[in-house]
């Protein structure tokens, strides 16, 4: 007779990966804290109570309801400000990560999100505001901004997949390649296009928000742009900006944030990437090809058809990251990205590896890196530390998640000694039964 | 011109010990995809380096002395501080590598957000700003070599090869041309040379003839680690002016490509820093760049944008690995862990 031998809870798979990622995320905070306390007891502008303060930041930053006016002590409840904030950041995160770990399925390392992601800004900024929303209405010009982003993001994507599929290039190499160019061609396409914002004097270097409306106007002959107040006496010739992802009445839930509908698009892509990856043939093709391309391409799989695909749609997700981050309506973008990339792409690998690469995961730890992220903002603005704390952390979590399957095998041998410890209570019961 | 030549060394220095700097590790078995978080933390201690000899009050005796020569005792001095840094930073990578057998790729992008956050995370608590300077005005053009310390009044002429090697230059291109050189030829003459490269391409047979491959490539990385963050410090005091904000500006993964270009071999790795640190230095200064010395901006004129230049030597690697992918010299148990049973 076949007796099905339920695991152990603590040894099923799925729970030795969740402890060793909330493990891994234990040591990242705890190396935190010790930063900040060396830090701390070495720098005689910080108290022990500035301590005490930092290390409660790194924790519950978000929770914090700023200083109690009489006595400067920090006060602590909830905040919605800083609770839709941190949905709100967490919107790119949630999609980088899903590029990293949707790329990764396949066995392959996208480090290029930062690259897509520059593409998907560039080309959901162009098209958000450069197409007349006099002539077409603004929610059409938003999908085609939304789309062409995903597009482009998908298209950047597709090089690495393609040097890799055709010449057997190093996706890695080829991604850091392509990451530079994007910055590069960014940058260039910028200098040369009409979208830097010239209606607000101190904004140099940036483009114009999307939520910008732009007239263009012929005043005194002379062709030009006017912002919101048309001058009198000009003729306006097509209107552009205007556009913005909708709120979906996220603001009066988190009052006084910057949230809107893009953290709900996030979390539905993940959910859908689950079921591909996990419901549909093509899912079990793409994870097929990261477990062995050469055994998947013997059992009919087309491997190279499947790392194009993999990497566009990894792009598309990066893609998608800048796209709605862009339309969000109230970010603003700096062109001159030649001389470093957006950290929300680096920050991308940190929450797919944190999550081990399942898409329902990602959405927890994209939620949880934003709130280090708003934790490490207060930091700044009430501690005498700063949020480059918080960076220290993911890296420590990057690092640890570098071999986290030697925590998660240390973690089932653990378990095993201590069934091993319990086998002869175990085998008294055999021999009754 | 002579502007030209020099600017061109002031860029490919950097890269060129970078690049080697990564050859090290990767010829040992070990990716080293952190050059970029080792050169950050190279910087940082450098400048912190130097920083603390200005509130020691060296720069100001040196001032009084007359002496400049002897701030380069001290360059060299925060360069060893630097390259020691380096070191110990890369231990990192190679304890994640070697002994837990850990994802060398992932390992090393983990370095590279920790430099610079580290890096940010103290400069912001000490310096109240995202950028540390040197405490005293203009102490980091003190480390340039000019014509009055080679006993020269300022109207002498040096003539062309004077302006291009002696005039205005640092001390640190000579310095890493040489170092470039020692260690190349350590890595191809001599009998560690031999054996960390052998670990590369196949450490089983290695450890068959008694060669131990955790000690050699714990040397790879480590060697690695002190060139990137001597190469890290070159960068601060020659282009960034000796000031530390966490960022080389790409140079790492610049240096990274440099590689590739010059498929893991140290004499083609200084020709295509060369060719790469030209492109950075027109990128950089082609509306001004004089090259004949007529007067007009001939590049300027060309029409090409700064930006193109900025852009091709990524470009160019892209290009290469694509030509080459059939016949590339990668060692071949590169970011492979090592495991002895695997024989």
């Amino acid at each position: 007779m076949i007796i099905m031998n339920k695991e152990p809870f603590f040894q099923r798979d799925g729970v030795r990966t969740l402890m060793a990622s909330l493990i891994s995320i234990l040591i990242g905070m705890l190396s935190g804290v010790i930063v900040i306390v060396i830090v701390g007891l070495t720098n005689d502008s910080i108290s022990t109570g500035g301590i005490w303060d930092g290390i409660r930041m790194v924790f519950l930053g978000v929770f914090n309801k700023g200083r109690d006016a009489a006595t400067g002590a920090l006060t602590f409840g909830f905040n919605p400000a800083f609770m839709g904030n941190m949905l709100f950041r967490a919107m790119p995160l949630i999609l980088t990560g899903l590029s990293v770990a949707v790329a990764y399925k396949t066995g392959l390392f996208n480090i290029g999100a930062p690259g897509q992601y520059l593409a998907g800004t560039c080309a959901t900024l162009f098209l958000a505001l450069s197409i007349p929303t006099s002539s077409i209405p603004a929610w059409m010009v938003w999908l085609i901004a939304f789309l062409g982003g995903m597009l482009a993001g998908a298209l950047w994507g597709c090089i690495p997949g393609l040097l890799k599929s055709l010449l057997n290039i190093n996706e890695v190499i080829a991604c850091i390649m392509t990451n530079w160019l994007a910055a590069c061609l960014v940058t260039w396409f910028f200098d040369m296009s009409s979208l830097k914002n010239v209606l607000e004097g101190t904004k140099t270097g940036y483009i114009y928000k999307t939520s910008t409306v732009i007239h263009d106007v012929i005043v005194d002959g002379v062709r030009t742009v006017a912002g919101a107040n048309v001058p009198e006496g000009a003729t306006v010739l097509a209107t552009r900006g205007g556009v913005a992802t909708s709120r979906m009445g996220l603001d009066t839930v988190f009052r006084g944030s910057q949230v809107n509908g893009g953290i709900v698009i996030a979390i539905l892509l993940a959910v859908l990437f689950y079921i591909i990856m996990e419901k549909t043939t093509l899912g079990y093709q793409l994870k097929a090809c990261g477990s062995n391309r050469y055994a998947a391409k013997y059992a009919g799989i087309q491997d190279r058809r499947n790392i194009v695909l993999s990497m566009a749609m990894a792009g598309a997700m990066a893609g998608t990251a800048g796209s709605l981050y862009a339309l969000s309506g109230n970010t603003e973008f700096f062109w001159t990205t030649y001389q470093s990339l957006p950290a929300v792409g680096f920050t991308g690998i940190a929450v797919a590896l944190l999550a081990v690469n399942n898409p329902i995961g990602v959405i927890f730890s994209g939620i949880f890196m934003s709130y280090l992220n708003i934790n490490g903002q207060q930091l700044t603005n009430l501690t005498a530390y700063n949020e480059y704390i918080t960076d220290v952390i993911i890296a420590v979590i990057v690092y640890l998640s570098a071999f986290s399957l030697i925590i998660k095998t240390w973690l089932g041998r653990k378990a095993k000694k201590r069934k091993a410890a319990g086998v002869s209570a175990d085998r008294k019961g055999e021999v009754r039964g | 011109m002579a502007f030209l030549v020099r600017q061109t060394l002031v860029y490919a220095i950097p890269l060129m010990i970078v690049a080697l700097a990564g050859v090290f590790a990767e010829r040992s078995g070990i990716i080293n995809l952190a050059l970029e978080g080792m050169m950050i933390f190279g910087a940082f201690i450098g400048v912190v380096c130097m920083n603390v000899m200005v509130s020691l009050g060296w720069f100001d005796a040196v001032k009084a002395s007359g002496n400049m020569w002897t701030m380069q005792l001290y360059l060299l001095l925060a360069m060893a501080v630097s390259a020691l840094a380096g070191c110990i930073f890369s231990l990192l990578l190679a304890f994640a590598a070697i002994n837990l057998k850990a994802d060398q790729t992932i390992g090393g992008t983990a370095l590279n957000m920790l430099a610079p956050a580290i890096v940010l995370f103290l400069v912001r608590i000490v310096a109240k700003q995202n950028n540390l300077l040197l405490a005293s005005g203009d102490s980091a053009t003190w480390f340039m070599i000019k014509k009055s310390m080679w006993g020269f009044d300022k109207s002498y002429k040096f003539g062309f090869l004077g302006d291009a090697f002696l005039n205005k230059v640092y001390l640190t291109t000579y310095f890493c041309i040489l170092l470039f050189i020692v260690m190349s030829v350590i890595l191809y003459k001599t009998r560690f040379g031999l054996r960390l490269r052998s670990c590369g391409e196949n450490p089983q047979a290695s450890a068959s003839l008694g060669i131990n491959v955790f000690r050699m490539r714990y040397a790879g990385v480590m060697i690695s680690g002190s060139l990137a963050g001597l190469g890290g410090c070159v960068f601060a005091v020659t282009t960034a002016n000796a000031s530390a904000n966490g960022d080389v500006a790409g140079f790492g993964f610049l240096a990274l490509a440099v590689m590739i270009f010059g498929n893991w071999k140290p004499l083609p790795i200084a020709g295509g820093a060369l060719l790469f640190g030209l492109f950075k230095c027109i990128a950089a200064s082609y509306n001004t760049l004089d090259i004949n010395g007529d007067g007009t901006y001939m590049l300027a004129s060309i029409g090409l944008d700064s930006n193109f230049y900025r852009m091709l030597p990524y470009l160019i690697t892209l290009i290469v690995l694509a030509c080459t992918s059939k016949s590339s010299r990668a060692p071949k148990a590169e970011g492979i862990p090592y495991d002895p049973g695997k024989r």
